[in-house]
């Protein structure tokens, strides 16, 4: 058909033009190439990124998100969750975390995973940009090199991690506190570090605390540096008056361990890490010089002891050396009598230089040393346990070692345990004691006796009045019948005699002399003759002794006239008439 | 159909830029007296294009589902989206209508895209005969709904560009996107590589 349709004007028609630009047409299959090869890159560099992939289990999934939750080491995102399950027995939660190809170091055997979320606890607050960002979970890279993919989950950020500079301790206590993990370590006041982590020791007598010291202030940790729980406030009213003492307000709400070295000459090289410290309960307890090993003795005391307690302090010489622990009543079936069984613990070393003397003293003397020899020789000196009133209103009783003057001699068992103190009555029974004398001589007094001697005495008083009565008194009256017979009449005339005669005799004297004062006054009064005589006298008196100073004034001027007698007055001389 | 003539058939050559006829070259290298433009454009390697083109746009798209297209931020809450996470996000944020346009947009196109070039260029290669008008119109849809595949690696680009708040608020393109767009160049290229005419090249065998 094509050559049915032939054309005959193909020669009019243009000649296309041939240019040999064209490249090959294989070329076109780099482009998928490439794209192979790009797909490949991203395969290779996937696979290369993807790292281990491990487990971690938690109590809860709050927060975590799978497919988004991060796994951060310092900040630095490590990994990503992939899936949350629940774990078989549905108490835990397992979550999948996938890690980076550089984080293989955390898939070892020491590392330690927790969920960061905002906390705000005691210490402070901490993961504040988790409220925005949602919750992560924070990683710590461990040490060892053996590979798990398996992880427990911490329920609390681990208050160390394992790359921070320092060193850490442990210590032992009694009882925690107010301790918690992440609770202050203080050295001077100045927050060095932090508690770690805690648990009961196995046997539950105490508890074991981790703390962690960060560098370089783990070098003031000193072979014998004290650890002393920090917390809470020290209340003490002394000479000084009240004194409130405490670290730091955070202690007295969070609770704080606090650390010095005693005073005085000690070990003061740094202690290596993990070196293990008692934790004392004070501060005052962590300074003391070292107890030592505590001692049990006991005691058995035949009397009753009322006030005495458990912890009551065990004193020798009045120091403290120990405390009672124990208070046990025990029934001796041979003496048929109850026993109070008292043990304590006494520590031996706060003897101080004493023990040391003392035991070498033992040393000197016997085979075995220890506090159990020293003991021996003290009471065999006479070292006695009393039990003793401490204070009077609240009847509180403490245990005093003492040496008791003559003491009954005992046996004691150096071998014993725990160490038997033989016991001597205290001061209380004492008083008892001598109570009971005096009780026991005035029981002694013949009361009886006294009373019939008494009544004897009283029958002849009784007899010797009578006889007073029946004779005596009869012949007193005759003397004063006599009396009055007698003596008084003639008392009676002799009276009134003296009435009779003397009496008028005296009254008219008086009368005289009476008289003779009447005629004196009467001479003497204003109006008498004598009074105006005497007046007219003085006056004649007076004007003689006027003329007589007129005369010898008159002499005084003209002695002359002694002798010529008395010149005529001359003339007033006249004035201004002068010649 | 094939009754008619064709125009190599009658040594002729048609110039597609200035409609020049020409005579007909045995040559692929022949260009246009005229304009210069190539008269076998479509025809040279054009499945051999086609399929390079194509074989690398389904390359990366692989990629470009598996990694995440976009980051969105808010309040430090990170969320990374592959493309179908993000629509799947969105249908559960009861945006059904927006998750089934950009479902279409970037899943069921390029896929089409992907079935119906890859149809084509088989059936060419086999010299088919079978549905030709069909195969022809399928090849003018595929190319009128390439360009929409963009629709996603638009949506990325704007937001990036325009929701920059910081804490409240960003949004940043991640690797994927890019991956996607090249998937969607080089579809809309191997689609223009392919040279419809071949859909008509038939077997002298069926004439």
């Amino acid at each position: 058909m094509a050559e049915a349709q032939e054309p005959l004007r193909t020669d009019d028609l243009p000649e296309p033009v041939v240019t040999q630009r064209r490249g090959k047409a294989a070329l076109i299959w780099l482009v998928p190439a490439l794209a192979a090869l790009v797909g490949l890159v991203l395969v290779v560099g996937h696979w290369l990124q993807v790292g281990p992939t491990i487990t971690i289990s938690f109590l809860s999934a709050d927060g975590l998100a799978a497919g988004k939750t991060p796994v951060k080491y310092k900040s630095v995102v490590i990994g990503k969750v992939t899936g949350i399950v629940l774990s078989r027995d549905h108490g835990h939660v397992l979550v999948k975390v996938a890690l980076d190809k550089t984080a293989e170091g955390f898939a070892t055997a020491d590392a330690r995973y927790w969920v960061v979320r905002p906390r705000i606890g005691l210490g402070g607050v901490s993961g504040v940009d988790t409220l925005f960002s949602g919750a992560f979970i924070g990683a710590d890279v461990g040490r060892s090199k053996v590979t798990k993919d398996e992880f427990d989950g911490l329920e609390t950020p681990p208050a160390v991690l394992h790359d921070a500079p320092g060193k850490s301790f442990t210590l032992h206590s009694q009882d925690l506190g107010s301790l918690d993990i992440g609770s202050p370590v203080y050295y001077r006041r100045i927050p060095v570090g932090q508690v770690a982590s805690y648990q009961l020791d196995p046997d539950g007598n105490g508890v074991t605390l981790r703390i962690f010291v960060s560098g370089p202030n783990d070098k003031f940790v000193t072979r014998s540096t004290r650890f002393w729980n920090a917390s809470g406030v020290d209340v003490s009213l002394g000479a000084a008056g009240l004194k409130i003492n405490s670290q730091s307000l955070a202690t007295v709400l969070a609770g704080g361990v606090a650390f010095e070295d005693p005073p005085g000459p000690h070990d003061a090289r740094p202690a290596p890490g993990n070196a293990r410290f008692t934790l004392f309960a004070d501060e005052a307890t962590a300074l003391a010089p070292p107890d030592g090993p505590p001692r049990y003795i006991r005691m058995r005391f035949d009397q009753p002891l009322r006030g005495l307690e458990v912890g009551a302090p065990v004193e020798f010489l009045g120091i403290d050396i120990g405390k009672v622990v124990s208070l046990n009543l025990e029934y001796d079936a041979k003496e048929r009598r109850f026993r109070l069984e008292v043990g304590a613990v006494i520590y031996a070393l706060r003897l101080g230089h004493a023990y040391r003397e003392l035991a070498d003293a033992a040393i000197a003397g016997k085979e075995h040393a220890g506090a159990a020899s020293v003991l021996g020789v003290l009471v065999e000196r006479g070292l006695r346990a009393q039990a003793r009133v401490g204070n009077l209103i609240t009847g509180q009783i403490y245990i005093a070692l003492d040496f008791v003057p003559n003491a009954p001699q005992v046996s004691f068992d150096v071998a014993a345990k725990p160490l038997e103190i033989p016991t001597a009555p205290g001061s209380l029974d004492k008083l008892q004691e001598q109570l009971a004398d005096v009780m026991g001589k005035l029981r002694k007094i013949p009361f009886d006796r006294i009373g019939t001697n008494l009544d004897r005495a009283l029958a002849e008083l009784d007899q010797t009045l009578k006889q007073v009565n029946g004779k005596s008194l009869p012949q007193l009256n005759g003397a004063l019948e006599q009396l009055n017979g007698k003596t008084l009449p003639q008392l009676n005339s002799a009276m009134e005699q003296l009435n009779g005669k003397t009496l008028p005799q005296f009254n008219s004297t008086l009368e005289r002399a009476q008289r003779t004062l009447r005629g004196a006054d009467r001479a003497l009064s204003a109006d008498s003759p004598l009074q105006q005589n005497l007046a007219a006298t003085l006056e004649q008196l007076r004007r003689t002794a006027r003329s007589l100073r007129a005369l010898t004034d008159y002499i005084g001027a003209h002695p002359e006239a002694l002798i010529r007698g008395r010149q005529p007055d001359q003339a007033p001389p006249q004035q201004g008439t002068r010649p | 159909m094939s009754t008619l003539p064709r125009a190599h058939e009658l040594g002729l050559a048609g110039c597609r830029v200035c409609g020049l006829v020409c005579r007909d070259v045995p040559r692929r290298d022949a260009a246009c007296p005229r304009c210069g433009s190539s008269l076998h454009q479509g025809e040279t390697h054009s499945v051999a294009r086609s399929w390079a083109l194509l074989i690398a746009a389904f390359i990366l798209y692989i990629p470009a589902n598996v990694l995440p297209i976009m980051r969105t931020a808010s309040l430090g809450e990170v969320d990374d989206n592959t493309i179908l996470g993000g629509v799947a996000e969105l249908w559960r944020n009861g945006s059904q209508g927006v998750a089934f346009i950009v479902f279409t947009a970037s899943i069921v196109v390029p896929t089409t895209k992907f079935l119906v070039l890859g149809m084509l260029l088989v059936s060419s290669q086999r010299s088919s005969s079978w549905a030709r008008s069909q195969r022809a119109l399928l090849f003018r849809v595929i190319e009128f709904i390439g360009y929409w595949s963009m629709l996603d690696v638009f949506v990325v680009a704007l937001l990036a560009a325009l929701v920059q708040f910081g804490v409240f608020g960003l949004v940043e393109p991640l690797r994927g996107v890019m991956y996607f767009a090249f998937t969607v160049v080089l579809t809309m290229l191997a689609s223009m590589s392919f040279d419809p005419r071949l859909i008509w090249d038939a077997k002298q065998a069926d004439g």
